[in-house]
């Protein structure tokens, strides 16, 4: 996974709140069996005039003009200031897979759906949870090529005034974050508390040791 | 010290190991795998040289893409039947079991687990799906999970997590006849709203969910996740033990008598305290109707759209409005005056036996109206559609002009070829309204099932109550 430290980006809102996943990446393009490339389909039908499928060549696609990723000012936005409850819905891993595949690498919003918050971090894109005040103060200070310098290990953002906001984030995820670290490989450190889980718990719970019929 | 929340037992006995900032490494009893999140989880035990922890601890079912007519002739949809034939291929390489798309055992992955008594009160369980939340209602903690995670658990058996806060909703009171487990978990969405259980587990109590069947109650928790939880529970009782007598994979012999007594103490001790306690009067719930593209949007059938200028809050008001623009309604009409197109019968949500034989209740010796243009009915496994045949209710669909189809997820979201058409409307007994949900421009109103067959019939919605 690719760590993040420290982010200087240019923000695109999106003022909506309750944004689903249905809506970050539209059900058509789960089918694919890959990891990348989710990108293009971002938002797909917000984004686009006509509907997306798979495999289409988005760059020949009349774009909805209207849609706040298509504005001239907004190309190369890494942060998203957004809405309460962003990524609500289903636990589909592709919707922080396209917001990363865009180029986004850190949402800001007063809250976040848990499973989609939680997928954020396997993939080196940081959710930052502010006050909805706050996040409302962000909207409306918002302009042409307004930037915000996110510092993970001091735990802030910096705005173009040159005011700190400091954010709240759990260590372990923290620290597997910074330093873009393998969960699976963490995990398999405790292994022999694995093994000993199962051990006494196979002794509680015979049943669950018993196999498939 | 105080009692125990069911949850607080639930986590407790599947802690493996804990951090110093409450991050625990969390044992995971069942993995039920589909064909849409695990393709990349696989990729990633191949890549990394790693082989799944407990390979009989996973059990595995193609639902969202497989289509629901002409089985025989396979997936037409290039795209679709590569990402089936990858989980069979997945599954026949790392030896764990599927249920593939010809198995009379084949369904939906969340009516599956408990028919078939792999997923048990007592165990956590998880998918790469969010309406796992399904399986608590069997006193199981189960929660959805993204493809990483899918990974995790395959190469360790545990996830990484940290605990959620304790929430319980209790239902005071019975509900009144012709008001189902639908319209109870749709009236506490409309309540509580889709982020009121953000950072909860939700446990269901009181009455009218302890009146509840085992199907009413998985309808309940399966959308749990509709209101923000991550996963929703309902306590073990006599019910829930009933349920899981003689299933296949249910503990044998011995073993069961011993299941049967470690069950018993799965409940929220009298003197647990919840971070936050909801109470709802039942009696009051009335058969509902969404009318948005949120689930919490929703109204009781005898009522009208509301009005969003009066809505006080600007950012609600302004989702009200973009709602109602989309699914093509104004402030103030009676849900009673809406027509349907389409009528969708199925879903993890409401697609078991019981499902079924309420909507054939109400569907039985009438006709579908001339302007509804299809109605499905989706059974949610080959068991439950072989038991509905049994039953005549296949008949009694067909007569009445529905579509009687073969199990899968079908319409609810619409991966395979059943789908609504730009600008239709659709009387469905799914968990979820989004825009674009059940098709490019659809619009999706949910319902129980006996309230979808009744618009079915009518062609608009009716209240069932008055049938």
């Amino acid at each position: 996974m690719q760590a993040f430290t420290l982010l200087n980006g240019l923000v695109a809102p999106l003022d909506r709140a309750n944004v689903d996943t249905d809506a970050i990446i539209p059900k058509q393009f789960l089918k694919s069996i890959r990891r990348t490339g989710f990108g293009p389909y971002l938002f797909d039908e917000w984004r686009y005039l006509n509907h997306g499928e798979p495999e289409m060549d988005c760059s020949q696609r009349p774009l909805n003009m209207d849609f706040v990723l298509n504005k001239p000012h907004y190309q190369g936005a890494q942060i998203l200031l957004a809405r309460e409850n962003f990524g609500c819905g289903s636990s589909r891993e592709h919707a922080p897979w396209a917001l990363e595949d865009f180029g986004f690498r850190a949402i800001i919003a007063p809250s976040f759906a848990d499973i989609f918050y939680n997928n954020c971090f396997k993939n080196g894109v940081l959710p930052i949870v502010l006050p909805a005040e706050t996040v409302d103060r962000l909207f409306k200070e918002l302009a042409e090529g307004y930037r915000l310098t996110i510092d993970l290990a001091a735990q802030t953002i910096t705005t173009p005034s040159a005011a700190t906001l400091v954010f709240a984030i759990d260590e372990t995820r923290k620290h597997r974050l910074l330093n873009g670290l393998d969960d699976i490989a963490l995990s398999l450190l405790h292994a022999d508390n694995i093994a000993a889980y199962e051990n006494e718990r196979a002794k509680r719970a015979p049943w669950l040791f018993a196999g498939n019929p | 010290m105080p009692g125990k929340t069911l949850y607080d037992k639930l986590w407790e006995d599947h802690v493996v190991h804990t951090e110093d900032d409450g991050s625990s490494l969390i044992y995971i009893d069942r993995h039920l795998v589909h064909e849409v999140t695990s393709p990349q989880a696989f990729d990633g035990l191949r890549l990394a040289g790693r082989k799944p922890w407990r390979v009989d601890r996973n059990l595995a079912v193609a639902d969202h893409n497989v289509p629901t007519t002409a089985r025989e002739q396979g997936i037409a949809d290039p795209v679709s039947r590569l990402q089936v034939e990858t989980l069979d291929n997945n599954c026949a390489e790392f030896g764990i079991t599927e249920f593939a798309m010809a198995d009379p055992r084949q369904g939906i992955v969340h009516v599956i687990g408990p028919e078939q008594g792999a997923t048990l009160p007592g165990m956590t369980v998880v998918c790469g799906d969010s309406h796992t939340s399904t399986h608590g209602a069997s006193g199981a903690l189960a929660f959805g999970i993204g493809t990483s995670e899918v990974e995790h658990v395959l190469a360790t058996q545990c996830l990484v997590q940290k605990k959620a806060k304790n929430l319980l909703i209790k239902l005071n009171g019975p509900v009144g006849l012709g008001v189902t487990a639908k319209d109870i978990v749709l009236a506490i969405i409309g309540n509580i709203g889709t982020a009121g259980g953000n950072g909860y587990t939700i446990e269901f109590a009181g009455e009218a969910i302890r009146n509840l069947s085992m199907e009413g109650r998985m309808t309940v928790c399966n959308m749990a996740i509709e209101a923000g939880a991550r996963a929703g529970l309902v306590a073990v009782d006599e019910v829930t033990i009933d349920y899981y007598r003689n299933r296949p994979y249910s503990p044998k012999g011995e073993h069961w008598f011993m299941a049967e007594r470690y069950w018993q103490r799965l409940y929220s001790d009298a003197d647990a305290v919840f971070d936050k306690v909801i109470e709802l009067d039942a009696t009051a719930i009335k058969p509902q109707v969404t009318w948005g593209t949120s689930p919490e949007l929703v109204a009781a059938v005898d009522g009208c759209i509301p009005d969003p200028m009066l809505e006080a809050e600007a950012g609600k008001r302004q989702s009200m409005q973009r709602a109602l623009e989309y699914m093509g309604l104004q402030a103030g009409q009676a849900i009673t005056d809406i027509q349907v197109d389409k009528v969708f019968i199925g879903s993890c949500t409401n697609s078991r036996i019981e499902d079924l034989r309420a909507a054939a209740e109400i569907a039985k010796g009438k006709k579908i109206a001339g302007n509804i243009k299809l109605a499905l009915v989706v059974p949610g496994s080959g068991l439950v559609k072989r038991q509905a045949e049994a039953e005549g209710l296949d008949k009694i669909f067909i007569e009445a002009g529905f579509e009687w189809r073969e199990p899968g997820c079908s319409m609810c979201l619409a991966m395979n070829a059943d789908k609504l058409e730009e600008g239709e409307r659709c009387a469905s007994t799914s968990n979820r309204n989004f825009e674009g949900r059940q098709g490019y421009g659809g619009r999706t109103h949910l319902v129980s099932p006996a309230m979808a067959a009744a618009a079915a019939v009518a062609g608009h919605f009716i209240d069932v109550r008055q049938l």
